[in-house]
């Protein structure tokens, strides 16, 4: 990857710039942009950066524009949007799947990724163990098959999410709690400082929820970074930032004060509902879940 | 007779040790690719490029070239002929009818060559191999063959698996799923070309196909998938010899039942066998 010639951090009054003239006009002609290597900018620790990215597929309009942001050590980002607002397109980016079309992306040299338990398939012949054994693949040369290190490191990944008793167990019987929690083992067992989670949350129980809620608090505790994407505005709430996309930026900042009427109406448009308040104090927003837009009626 | 002498009289000759060793070859290729092809849902793939490739066959016969180099040529274009008619559809239905009529024309195509006064005789040993027929030449092209296709499988395992559980997890974890679907369908043309030889056009898919979808049914772990794929495919070969050799049918038809009916076998054993674990949850 080329190394944006401006790469590293720079002044706030660099960034208001470009936020208000565009990036893709201040960009020289011929100008690559890219990924650069974050610098170590004093005790809150930056793991990634994004400066302006517009980013669209290898042919067409760009999906997603002019977005902003930072995320430091141990600190956890829910990303907000509706279904095709950009949340997966910003991932694929940060994980090198798409270039950038425009602005600076800082990132560490790779990110982890968790995908959806839907995505992967219940009736493949593998264990729990054999899935995190997948997260070994990106740290080995293609003709090398797992060493006792790799096997030793995804047990210990394992046993981080807590699931050393299902390593033998078929991935596809397990809960879809234990499911999410092998992906994340998967994640970990790469050995990366940022964690991306694709709707880690849905479909499951509160009590997985629960115990999933805790781990991710735990992991970002430890030093990591986390982006999830996702459609619960409640649980966004008590994460440390939310970044609210859908096509564009639309926010991005501290959950209680960016969470506007305003911002979530721009980023949902017309799922937004509004509910009283538990305690009849004040009324608050929630989105509708997404299937809601994509109901198919049976004839007749 | 003994029962000695009944287990090893057919392989006294040359021609049924080379068959031997050729059903085991196709056992073993059959088995470790199947998986991944019963896996990977490309069933139909495996038996279109067999069918398709019929045309190079019997321009390979008309020519008196090597089957292996017709074969060779018959693939490609059968891969070509696939993929163009794969574009055609807008959905997998529209698609498959697509390439179902692409593989019909280039396989009506080769009947047309086929029944041209010019073509030696032995031209059903095409279109249901000729096991029995099997050269020391080609015994020694197929192991190499076969070698490749095990050693590639070997060492893109983690790459097929990881792709095959989820293209998409599989892409963030850096690799690339156009590459290794490549990988899997060259490694597939060159086992259809080792297997036709002895199969023939028809019956080869039965070799791809038929033992891993058994083993699939019985095996939770996908390394003793593959070996039980193997030990059913060298099963149902060996089987099918001593069948033809008694019984006096052909050798290739005589395996390829034997191999439906291992897949048979596997669905009833699994049925039982799921019966009897409902049964027990019940009961406890």
């Amino acid at each position: 990857m080329t190394a944006d010639p401006r790469g590293g951090v720079r002044g706030a009054a660099a960034d208001s710039a470009d936020r208000a003239g565009g990036r893709e006009d201040a960009r020289a002609p011929g100008e690559d942009p890219g990924c650069a290597r974050p610098e170590r900018t004093g005790p809150a620790r930056q793991l990634l950066r994004a400066q302006g990215i517009a980013v669209a597929y290898p042919s067409g309009q760009p999906v997603l524009q002019d977005v902003t942001f930072e995320l430091t050590a141990g600190e956890r980002i829910a990303v907000l949007g509706p279904n095709g607002g950009g949340k997966t397109t910003l991932f694929r980016a940060l994980l090198g799947e798409l270039r950038p079309a425009a602005g600076t992306l800082e990132l560490p040299a790779r990110c982890a990724s968790v995908p959806q338990t839907e995505r992967s398939r219940l009736d493949y012949p593998v264990s729990a163990l054999d899935v995190v054994l997948m997260g070994t693949l990106p740290n080995r040369a293609w003709w090398r098959r797992p060493s006792r290190a790799d096997r030793a490191a995804a047990q210990a990944a394992l046993a981080r999410v807590a699931l050393t008793e299902h390593a033998d167990d078929t991935y596809g019987e397990l809960s879809g709690g234990q499911r999410q929690r092998v992906l994340i083992a998967r994640a970990l067992v790469q050995n990366t400082q940022v964690l991306l989670l694709d709707e880690p949350f849905s479909g499951l129980d509160t009590a997985s929820a629960t115990r999933l809620e805790a781990l991710l608090q735990t992991l970002a505790g430890e030093g990591r970074g986390i982006l999830m994407a996702t459609h619960d505005l409640e649980q966004a709430r008590g994460w440390d930032r939310v970044l609210c996309l859908n096509g564009s930026q639309i926010a991005f900042g501290v959950p209680a004060p960016t969470l506007t009427h305003d911002v979530l109406a721009a980023t949902y448009g017309g799922a937004i509902v509004t509910l009283p308040d538990p305690d009849g104090t004040a009324p608050h927003q929630a989105i509708l879940p997404p299937h809601h837009h994509h109901h198919d009626h049976a004839p007749g | 007779m003994s029962v000695l002498h009944t287990l090893t009289d057919p392989f006294s000759q040359t021609l049924m040790q080379r068959a031997l060793l050729e059903v085991l070859l196709l056992a073993a290729v059959g088995g470790t690719l199947g998986c991944w092809i019963v896996l990977g849902g490309l069933s139909y793939g495996a038996e279109s490029l067999a069918h398709g490739m019929f045309p190079g066959l019997v321009l390979a016969a008309l020519a008196g070239v090597p089957l292996l180099l017709g074969g060779a040529a018959g693939i490609l274009a059968a891969a070509l002929a696939v993929a163009l008619a794969a574009r055609v559809g807008q959905d997998r239905i529209a698609r498959d009818d697509a390439i179902a009529v692409a593989v019909t024309t280039l396989f009506g195509a080769g009947a047309l060559l086929a029944l041209s006064p010019d073509v030696p005789v032995g031209i059903q040993g095409l279109l249901f191999g000729d096991v029995l027929g099997t050269s020391r030449a080609d015994l020694l092209a197929g192991s190499a063959l076969v070698a490749l296709v095990l050693l590639a499988l070997l060492l893109g395992h983690q790459r097929l698996l990881a792709v095959g559980f989820d293209r998409d997890g599989a892409r963030a974890l850096g690799v690339a799923p156009v590459a290794v679907d490549a990988l899997l369908l060259t490694l597939l043309a060159l086992a259809v070309l080792v297997a036709v030889q002895g199969l023939g056009n028809l019956l080869v898919v039965a070799v791809l196909v038929a033992p891993a979808a058994a083993a699939r049914l019985l095996a939770r772990r996908l390394v003793p998938m593959m070996a039980l794929a193997v030990l059913l495919g060298a099963l149902a070969g060996v089987g099918g010899l001593y069948l033809s050799y008694y019984a006096r049918i052909a050798a290739g038809a005589s395996i390829a039942g034997l191999l439906v009916a291992t897949w048979l076998l596997a669905r009833l054993v699994a049925r039982a066998s799921s019966i009897r674990k409902g049964s027990a949850v019940r009961t406890s």
